[in-house]
């Protein structure tokens, strides 16, 4: 999977994810800009997480889900008997709502994903670099041994962001990764989001509308249709869906008269 | 439905708004009255009343800056309030048009000065109508109603025109009386900036209903003889 001149990092076709017999999403088609942030808002139950899982395969770990349509990363669909899942992770990160860093210290949270997928280098430069791409390194560079669990949330979650740089992906997904902490440490994450777009793809789901409009370059709404499958609505730049939504539904949801 | 907090704080600045275009009519109305009756202790009252539109305009700002600030709103609310802050500005502009005509009274003092009264007349009548409409059309966010109003200014210029000459040839005929009657130029100027500014507020009114902003085009500068 090596790096292509695409102007789309991922695109999802006609995307259909199921649990059992419930059709949990339909018809997603989406392109994801390179370099851009694109955030998924949308009410509760509506399968934004349940796309984002899709982007790497997450959902493989529930036994009951299944997809059909296409997910495209790098003109190949991932859901291809072809693809490796781990080997693709490690191209997708994630980082999840909660902090969740290994029960070690700061230095090996960033190390052992790394040596585990084989990095070969100098370790203490990987730490380093990836620290400072999620502006944790001033912080912590005197604690390096210090449990990553004694760390703030904030930069728990930034310690997240930092692990999933230092297997060198191509997109991060974050799935409402500021829903825990406290609105400064949100302001840092979502600086951290802007600076780490100059190299990365970022796809993020949030409940937090004004964190969507703050911290994204595209938004994409989606909500629930009758049957109660997720279907996406709206997707534009996010300057238009936050001034001027095309769609009644998009306009009544961020407006706040939704429901 | 949610969001009645933000709903009623919207419904009163509404309510604020109209308030504030109603006085602005009625100083415009007042001070071309003074103009027909040379009163100029009612001049001076209408040029001092200037000060309470001012600070209800201020009041009003704050009010929709308070609104943005803990209400965050979104799409139609945000170009509603932005509207509005637009509007409360033209509504305070058009009142410093009224307390101009009063002050040209007061600078007439008794003299007798030759004006073209019908023209100011029918120019004052109409620029409030437009705007008595317009402020309704903001507020029912009509955009068919707020589009058609701009049109009606062809004949605020017209009359305009007439007057402007009217005036000219009062001038040549009676030199000595130039300085007061040049007054009356700034008269029916005002009321035809007054009438723009309407249009603005009509801008205004589709930019919320539709979230285009577009100049209407009510004047050229051919349109006017001067």
């Amino acid at each position: 999977m090596e790096q292509q001149n695409n102007h789309y990092a991922i695109e999802t076709r006609g995307l259909n994810i199921f649990y059992g017999d419930f059709q949990a999403v339909k018809d997603i088609s989406l392109k994801f800009e390179r370099n851009r942030i694109t955030a998924i808002i949308g009410p509760s139950g509506c399968g934004k997480s349940t796309v984002l899982r899709s982007f790497n395969r997450m959902n493989d770990f529930v036994p009951s889900a299944r997809a059909t349509g296409e997910v495209l990363y790098h003109d190949k669909n991932i859901y291809d008997p072809s693809i490796d899942p781990v080997q693709l992770r490690r191209m997708i990160g994630m980082v999840f709502q909660k902090p969740n860093p290994f029960p070690k210290s700061i230095y090996d949270n960033i190390a052992w994903g790394a040596k585990v997928n084989g990095f070969r280098g100098n370790t203490d430069d990987l730490v380093e670099e990836t620290l400072r791409s999620a502006a944790l390194w001033e912080e912590v560079k005197d604690d390096l041994k210090k449990s990553a669990l004694a760390l703030s949330g904030g930069q728990q979650q930034r310690l997240c962001i930092a692990r999933a740089l230092a297997v060198r992906p191509e997109i991060i997904l974050m799935d409402e990764p500021c829903s825990a902490l406290d609105p400064i440490a949100t302001l840092k994450i979502e600086d951290l989001m802007r600076e780490l777009s100059q190299n990365y793809t970022i796809i993020i789901v949030t409940h937090n509308m004004q964190q969507a409009a703050r911290a994204s370059d595209f938004t994409s709404f989606f909500t629930m249709d009758t049957d109660r499958a997720g279907v996406m609505v709206e997707f534009n730049e996010t300057a238009q869906i936050f001034t001027k939504p095309k769609d009644q539904r998009t306009e009544d949801y961020i407006t706040g008269r939704f429901g | 439905m949610p969001r009645n907090s933000l709903n009623k704080q919207l419904n009163m600045v509404q309510d604020e708004i109209l308030l504030l275009g109603s006085m602005v009519e009625q100083a415009t109305l007042n001070a071309v009255k003074t103009l027909k009756t040379r009163d100029i202790k009612q001049a001076r009252e209408v040029f001092e009343q200037d000060q309470i539109i001012n600070e209800k305009r201020f009041a009003i700002e704050n009010a929709i800056l308070i609104l943005m600030a803990t209400q965050q709103p979104m799409a139609r609310d945000l170009r509603t309030l932005a509207a509005l802050l637009e509007v409360n500005t033209e509504l305070e502009r058009i009142g410093d048009y009224a307390k101009g005509i009063a002050k040209v009274t007061m600078r007439m003092g008794e003299a007798e000065v030759n004006m073209p009264m019908l023209e100011i007349d029918q120019m004052a009548e109409l620029a409030v109508d437009m705007l008595h409409r317009a402020l309704g059309a903001f507020i029912e966010e009509n955009a068919n109603v707020a589009l058609a109003i701009p049109k009606e200014d062809d004949r605020i210029d017209e009359w305009f025109n007439t007057a402007y000459t009217k005036i000219l040839k009062e001038m040549v005929a009676n030199p000595e009386t130039i300085d007061q009657v040049n007054l009356a130029l700034w008269v029916i100027h005002n009321l035809e900036r007054m009438a723009d500014r309407v249009s603005n507020i009509c801008e205004r009114t589709v930019f919320i209903a539709t979230g285009e902003l577009f100049e209407m085009d009510t004047m050229d500068e051919d349109d006017l003889n001067i």
